[in-house]
């Protein structure tokens, strides 16, 4: 428990600063630390038991089956690397809470830091990979709040989003890697990885993995050519790159090299890739660190030098090289991170951070002074401090390794590496602190107060004394990481002198004088380095991003652009298409049916339609024409269906027609009458063949499903069988309606309520204050209104007819389930009666007369049809069991009573509110519109000879 | 035993819509206490009857007592009961949003229609019957509609016609697809039709292939696969928040259906179709990924940005849901439970955004938000589960499917973790505009106004802690789901439940 606990700690910390905030900035600070602190303590309580060669381990299952489970182990190398991060952390946390300036958010800060400090503790501390990648792509987000901390600052919000895409592409793609290796394995956890070395080595998907792997390590570490982010990363307050950008995060990279060493190291590829990235990363920032002014910027390419140091360290794939590179890591983690600091305290003081506009510091910011010389010295590799200790370390190695047969380029090019780094090293030193007092700094720099210099202060005694005592100081620590890297015991010996004979001591020298001699010619250099034009990462980075934003937008709203021609267009053509492919991939039989013989009066149905149907397409800009020729197709349908002994179809489908194309003429009323011309007729013709396709595409599955038998006997045989003994009605259609598909109907009768409801409150929606309203209210009628809107006559035949009308709706009603009718002929029946005492009289004046609520219609049809399911509960029945008994009243013959007849009044009213809600709506919006509401049932009274209805009444 | 609750989840939910039309239409506040009252009730019944059918087999409810194949019946088994569950629980938080930010105000039947639309989804995902699955997506299409133009306005109402007329596509397609699967083995009933198409004659494959294929391109048009895909940004990014919220289940409806009849009815070893549909699909849901990747990247509005992160995620969801083995189809059933979460959470926190900002472009910055502090918090952490980053459950899902997809890893595995840098950065690139840069250009001085809406803040905070507990509580939420697609790869299971007859 307790190391899952070390690495929880900090997230539970991060909780704490955004509340502690509110006690005052000393508070949040000292609390914040104390998190760390314990974290630290019980890191350190773990330390001894480490130090004896223990492996500590905590396991807690989380995903068994994916093998992600909460397994934290802690090593030489975890605890070095932990140590580093709580340590620093803790040091990090002092120096913020005085370099922040008072408009910073500091509890933000302070959370943000929490939460990347425990995703680097979590990563060095799991004995598992794919709890290791959730650590890994945390840092990258924590990261990104941090570096883009300054919300203001355009570089921040870049230079955050630049260094998430690399690093996160790199984590992405290191799942890939870390999903192989477990696969070779046979498992996710380190412990079991570590122990598979020929295995990993032999598969054959060791080159991908390895590719995979050291993706994530070199975006992460900053290696060539994924460098460029960490410069743009220091925007953010410095103490987050003394921090992130030095001591710890850009270390996960070499971390997880180190920690993958036993297995993946000790391979042609492994050398080749990862020496050689390291190599050429540690010349070329530390060539560009010297000719950088800004000092932030300087310390970033020579954090990346460094880096590429110890990855080229960890790609030797000797033991000696990884000892050496654990060694780099502790001092470089030291020196560096004091730098940041002090170029931190600079900027902070002096206002500025351009060398050009430095020098002269010594006498002002005596302190700051010693910390930096002493910190520079261990950059530079000059004796006895800690960085010359692992510098000449490294070169003896560079000097004893071979790249391709070739035996002294890793050493001349490591001694280039050391020039540079001995050159730019004194130039920060030199160009900001010596020479001349100036008189224009941007403020006047003195020393800051303890809190500020004390982190750094410290890190600079550690210099020294690692430098002095390195067997005392380090050594053990160096032994117990460097064992846990490369799987064997490691005793080192650590000397100032390795004699007259060793190759890194004349190295050195070389690169101490040839780095004096560049500092010399700085000025010259750096006139070259202007002069020579050189790729700048930033603008390739930008050069290639904003490109591929602007195209994916393009694809994506190109695509996407709401021309739904084209979106039905292209789906129909892939549903075409794709039934092609499917036909004629698999093997067809002919059908066996014989077809009917076609008599005259049939064809001419037939022909009626079709002809309709060309209108339509020839006419469709009239609209008024299309909905009588769509009245013509379903005429013609409805004679289909009745031809075809379908009588319960044709009259659905006939009281459907004519109660929509009501409606639909009156919706007319309020629409221009002709659609206007959109497309050209390349385009109609285009759509055209696609329309074309998908018709033949559906007559001929019609034609070849008609034509043939099915393979088995139909369920329609048992609802044939049992139509009149289990559901008491002997019309087939109705009892499938209500009773064995009663709850298909169920279903409709909602959708057509619910369909009733949005037309209503579109209406309202409409009808509230904004441009449609308006619209309304200034509508003139487009056409010539009738002299005689509500003629006497069609009262008077409306009146007479509707007493008619109801009988008929109820006789429908009542002999669906036996005879061809049924509830929802019967509501449609009844509907178009009433519709017609509207179209007589007027809406307004007609409902002034029934005041019936068409919404109470809707909801108690569904209420009762779900009632009348509901009551077979009562008697141990599933919802929708019908009952039904026979019964006989005098003088009545025997007739039947059935549940069905419940759930077809249901069904009624459902219809019939939903057809009326739509026609009220629809007279909602002619009222807006200026229709006047009649104060008589007829405007002209024949016996009078005048006018009833004034057009002025609203 | 036969239990009424089967059919709870689609009868509570339509009596209350109806109720709320008969008794609540002119009472804001009344139909606020019932909805949530009736849409509670429903997440106690779904937890019911996920507890029963964790522990049982499945079971058969017949409605009208009729036997299968002839009548409809309701199946409940563990697929069904986890989908109907996670309705309930998007519902109950998108409807405390609604409630909290007077969504609900702004427009007529707001609450009827939400009951409706919940009785649609609980009715598609309890079925046993494919004719009375077509019913439901005409109830729930009807319904998402009326929800979809709530409180009107030009783009809205648009966009509305879109979207009914490309699923109306669907729903003709639908039709002709069961006409064509009737007319060939006579049965509706999806058990009895698993039967019968596994012992179809050599002469029907072709027809029988057409039709299979044209039930799946329906089920592909919910789910807003490629090319089928069109309808969906117009659609959620012009739908009020809550509503696109709500919807994140709907496209889910799409890839439930594709599950159950891609393992029961047309599995791969099917002698007909065989791996037709999976060759089919896996180009096509590879494309809607890249598709929905390339919208977030490239979008113009926060809005649009979600709505391309829902084609995203049926893209990642159908990539596994192709393979059609048991741990691929796991790994999509807590992908999709985790994507409608974090869907909806996304949708909820882009309204929030938008609510309190001039416009919802993404090219220009504009001053900072009201509670632009907690709101950008909640749009990390949500574009973090949606973009599929550790440490939420967005991560898990997605090493799920690329665990379960090893046997062809170069080109998914490149794909999927691509486009995730792609989402990635899209995200980013969103958030700095949305929040970094408003400092930039922030006016000095008065601080932006705007009404607290704690209630709209919790239910966002449900659903971001939802992820939370699928996060952590990964370990027996994916062995409770593997359970779930063995139970479906073992289709007698199923098939034994309707009781069918012996065939003669």
């Amino acid at each position: 428990m307790s190391l899952a606990l070390i690495a929880a700690l900090p997230f539970l910390g991060a909780l704490l600063p955004g509340l502690m905030i509110r006690a005052g900035k000393n508070a949040c600070a000292l609390v914040t630390g104390s998190v760390t602190a314990l974290a630290l303590l019980m890191l350190g309580l773990n330390a001894p038991a480490v130090l004896r060669g223990e492996v500590v381990q905590t396991r807690i299952e989380w995903i068994p089956s994916l093998g992600l489970n909460a397994n934290f182990f802690l090593d030489g190398l975890g605890l070095l690397f932990a140590g580093l991060i709580l340590g620093i952390g803790l040091l990090i946390i002092l120096y913020a809470r005085f370099y922040l300036a008072k408009s910073d958010p500091m509890g933000q800060f302070y959370t943000y830091l929490m939460l990347f400090q425990g995703a680097m503790v979590g990563i060095v501390l799991s004995d598992n990979i794919l709890l290791l990648l959730v650590f890994w792509e945390l840092t990258s987000l924590s990261s990104f709040l941090l570096i883009g901390y300054w919300k203001h600052l355009p570089e921040g919000r870049q230079g955050a989003r630049m260094a998430l895409t690399v690093t996160g592409g790199g984590g992405l793609a290191m799942i890939a890697g870390m999903l192989i290796l477990g696969n070779i394995a046979g498992s996710y956890d380190l412990s079991v990885i570590l122990q598979n070395k020929e295995a990993i080595q032999a598969s054959d998907w060791y080159l991908p993995a390895l590719i995979l792997i050291l993706l994530g390590c070199f975006t992460k570490s900053a290696q060539f050519p994924f460098h460029f982010w960490l410069p743009h990363a220091m925007a953010a307050p410095t103490p987050v790159s003394a921090y992130l950008h030095s001591a710890t995060m850009v270390k996960a990279g070499l971390f997880l090299m180190a920690r993958m060493w036993p297995v993946l190291s000790g391979t042609p590829e492994w050398f080749y890739i990862v020496a050689t990235t390291g190599l050429i990363t540690m010349v070329m920032a530390a060539k560009i660190a010297l000719f950088k002014d800004d000092l932030k910027a300087l310390l970033a390419f020579s954090t990346v030098s460094h880096l590429g140091l110890i990855t080229m360290l960890l790609g030797f794939g000797t033991a000696e090289a990884a000892t050496v590179a654990v060694f780099h890591i502790i001092n470089h983690a030291t020196f560096k991170a004091a730098l940041f600091m002090s170029a931190g305290i600079v900027d902070h003081e002096a206002h500025t951070r351009d060398l050009k506009r430095l020098g002269g510091l010594r006498t002002l910011m005596p302190i700051t002074f010693t910390i930096v010389t002493i910190a520079s010295l261990s950059m530079a590799g000059i004796p006895p401090l800690n960085g010359f200790l692992s510098k000449e370390l490294m070169l003896e190695e560079a000097a004893h390794t071979a790249w391709m047969a070739n035996p002294w380029l890793i050493g001349v090019l490591a001694t280039i590496g050391a020039l540079f780094s001995v050159a730019y090293s004194f130039r920060f030193i030199a160009h900001a602190f010596l020479g001349p007092v100036r008189s224009d700094y941007p403020a006047k720099p003195h020393d800051p107060g303890f809190g500020l210099w004390a982190a750094p202060a410290l890190l600079a005694c550690l210099v020294i004394l690692i430098g002095l005592f390195p067997m005392l100081t380090a050594a053990w620590l160096v032994n117990a990481a460097a064992s846990a890297v490369t799987g064997a015991p490691v005793a080192v010996k650590i000397t100032h002198w390795h004699g007259l004979y060793a190759p890194a001591l004349w190295m050195s020298l070389a690169a101490i004088g040839g780095g004096l001699m560049a500092l010399g010619l700085h000025p010259r250099l750096m006139a070259l380095w202007t002069a020579t034009p050189r790729p700048e990462a930033k603008r390739i980075f930008d050069g290639l991003m904003e490109p591929f934003a602007t195209l994916a937008g393009r694809i994506a709203n190109g695509l996407h652009d709401g021309a739904l021609t084209r979106y039905i267009a292209i789906g129909t053509l892939a549903i075409a298409a794709v039934c092609y492919y499917a036909f004629d991939t698999g093997t067809h039989a002919i059908g066996t049916r014989d077809l009917m013989p076609v008599p005259p009066v049939p064809a001419l149905g037939w022909l009626s339609l079709v002809l309709a149907t060309l209108a339509i397409v020839i006419f469709h800009r009239n609209r008024l024409l299309t909905l009588v020729l769509v009245g013509i197709v379903g005429l013609m349908v409805s004679v289909g269906f009745a031809y075809f002994s379908a009588p319960d179809l044709a009259l659905t489908q006939i009281s459907v027609e004519v109660a929509t194309i009501i409606l639909m003429l009156l919706a007319l009323n309020f629409l221009p009458k002709a659609t206007p011309v959109e497309s050209a007729p390349l385009r109609r013709t285009w759509d055209g063949a696609i329309a074309v396709i998908a018709g033949v595409g559906i007559a001929a599955l019609a034609y070849a499903l008609m034509t043939r038998d099915p393979a088995f006997q139909a369920i329609s045989d048992f609802h044939i069988t049992n139509s009149k003994p289990g559901g008491g009605g002997t019309n087939i259609v109705n009892v499938i309606l209500v009773d064995f598909r009663g709850y298909d109907t169920f279903g409709e009768i909602i959708v057509l309520g619910i369909a009733a409801l949005v037309i209503f409150a579109l209406t309202e929606a409409l009808l509230r204050a904004g441009p449609a309203n308006d619209r309304l209210l200034a509508w003139k009628p487009d056409q010539r209104r009738a002299g005689d809107r509500h003629p006497m006559m069609l009262v008077v035949a409306t009146r007479v007819i509707l007493p008619i009308a109801l009988m008929v709706g109820f006789f429908i009603f009542l002999r669906g389930h036996n005879e061809p009718g049924g509830g929802f002929i019967a509501g449609l029946i009844v509907a178009i009666a009433l519709v017609m005492q509207y179209m007589a009289s007027g809406f307004a004046w007609t409902a002034a007369r029934q005041k019936v609520d068409y919404h109470a219609l809707i909801a108690c049809g569904v209420l009762i049809a779900a009632a009348t399911g509901i009551g077979a509960w009562f008697n141990g029945l599933p919802f929708l069991t019908s009952a039904f008994g026979y019964f006989t009243i005098w003088p009545l013959e025997e007739f039947e009573l059935a549940t069905a007849l419940l759930f077809d009044i249901g069904v009624f009213l459902t219809v019939l509110g939903a057809v009326m809600l739509a026609l009220a709506s629809l007279s909602r919006i002619g009222l807006r519109a200026g229709e006047t509401v009649n104060t008589q049932p007829f405007d002209i009274d024949p016996s009078e000879g005048r006018t009833l209805n004034s057009e002025e009444a609203r | 035993m036969m239990s009424h609750w089967i059919a709870a989840p689609v009868l509570l939910p339509a009596i209350m819509g109806a109720l709320i039309v008969l008794l609540m239409r002119n009472d804001l506040l009344l139909q606020r206490v019932f909805s949530l009252v009736a849409s509670f009730a429903l997440l106690a019944v779904s937890l019911a009857l996920l507890i029963a059918a964790s522990t049982e087999a499945p079971e058969v409810y017949r409605l009208g007592d009729w036997p299968a194949p002839f009548g409809i019946v309701l199946v409940l088994d563990r697929l069904s009961a986890m989908m109907v569950l996670l309705t309930a629980v998007l519902a109950v938080c998108v409807l405390l949003y609604t409630i909290g930010t007077n969504w609900d105000a702004r427009g007529r039947h707001f609450h009827a229609l939400f009951q409706f639309q919940l009785m649609g989804i609980c009715g598609a995902f309890l079925t046993g019957d494919a004719f009375n699955l077509f019913v439901f997506f005409e109830v729930l299409l009807i319904a998402s509609y009326g929800l979809m133009i709530h409180a009107g306005g030009k783009d809205r109402l648009r966009a509305g016609v879109q979207y009914v007329a490309f699923n109306l596509v669907g729903s003709s397609l639908f039709l002709f697809a069961l006409a064509a699967i009737y007319s060939i083995t006579g049965t509706l009933n999806i058990a009895d039709l698993a039967v019968k198409a596994a012992a179809l004659s050599e002469g029907d494959a072709a027809l029988f292939r057409v039709a299979a294929v044209m039930l799946m391109m329906v089920f592909a048009i919910k789910g807003a696969l490629v090319p089928l895909q069109f309808w969906l940004p117009g659609t959620y990014s012009n739908a009020p928040g809550p509503v696109a919220a709500l919807f994140a289940v709907m496209t889910k409806i799409g890839a439930y259906s594709v599950i159950r009849f891609g393992v029961l009815v047309l599995p791969p070893s099917h002698p007909i179709t065989g791996t037709l549909i999976a060759d089919l699909m896996l180009p096509a849901a590879l494309l809607t990924l890249i598709i929905g990747a390339l919208g977030i990247l490239g979008a113009t509005t926060l809005s649009r940005l979600a709505a391309f992160a829902a084609v995203a995620s049926m893209g990642t969801a159908f990539i596994a849901i192709s393979a059609f083995t048991p741990a691929s189809i796991s790994a999509a059933l807590y992908y999709i439970v985790h994507s409608t979460l974090a869907g909806a959470a996304l949708f909820l926190i882009v309204d929030l955004v938008v609510d309190r900002r001039a416009h919802d472009s993404l090219r220009d910055a504009l001053p900072p938000i009201a509670q632009a502090g907690l709101i950008s918090a909640l749009f990390m952490v949500s574009a973090i589960a949606t973009a599929g980053m550790p440490p939420l459950s967005g991560f898990i899902g997605k090493l799920l499917v690329l665990d379960a997809l090893r046997d062809s890893a170069a080109l998914i595995w490149s794909v999927i973790l691509v486009t995730s840098l792609i989402m990635i950065v899209g995200f980013a690139r969103a958030g700095s505009t949305l929040f970094w840069k408003a400092h930039a250009s922030a006016p000095e001085g008065d601080a932006p106004h705007h009404p607290a809406q704690a209630l709209a803040f919790v239910a966002v905070g449900l659903l971001l802690a939802g992820l939370v507990g699928l996060t952590v509580l990964a370990g027996p939420v994916i062995d409770w789901i593997e359970g779930t697609s063995a139970g479906l790869f073992d289709t007698s299971a199923y098939i034994n439940a309707n009781q069918l007859p012996e065939v003669k």
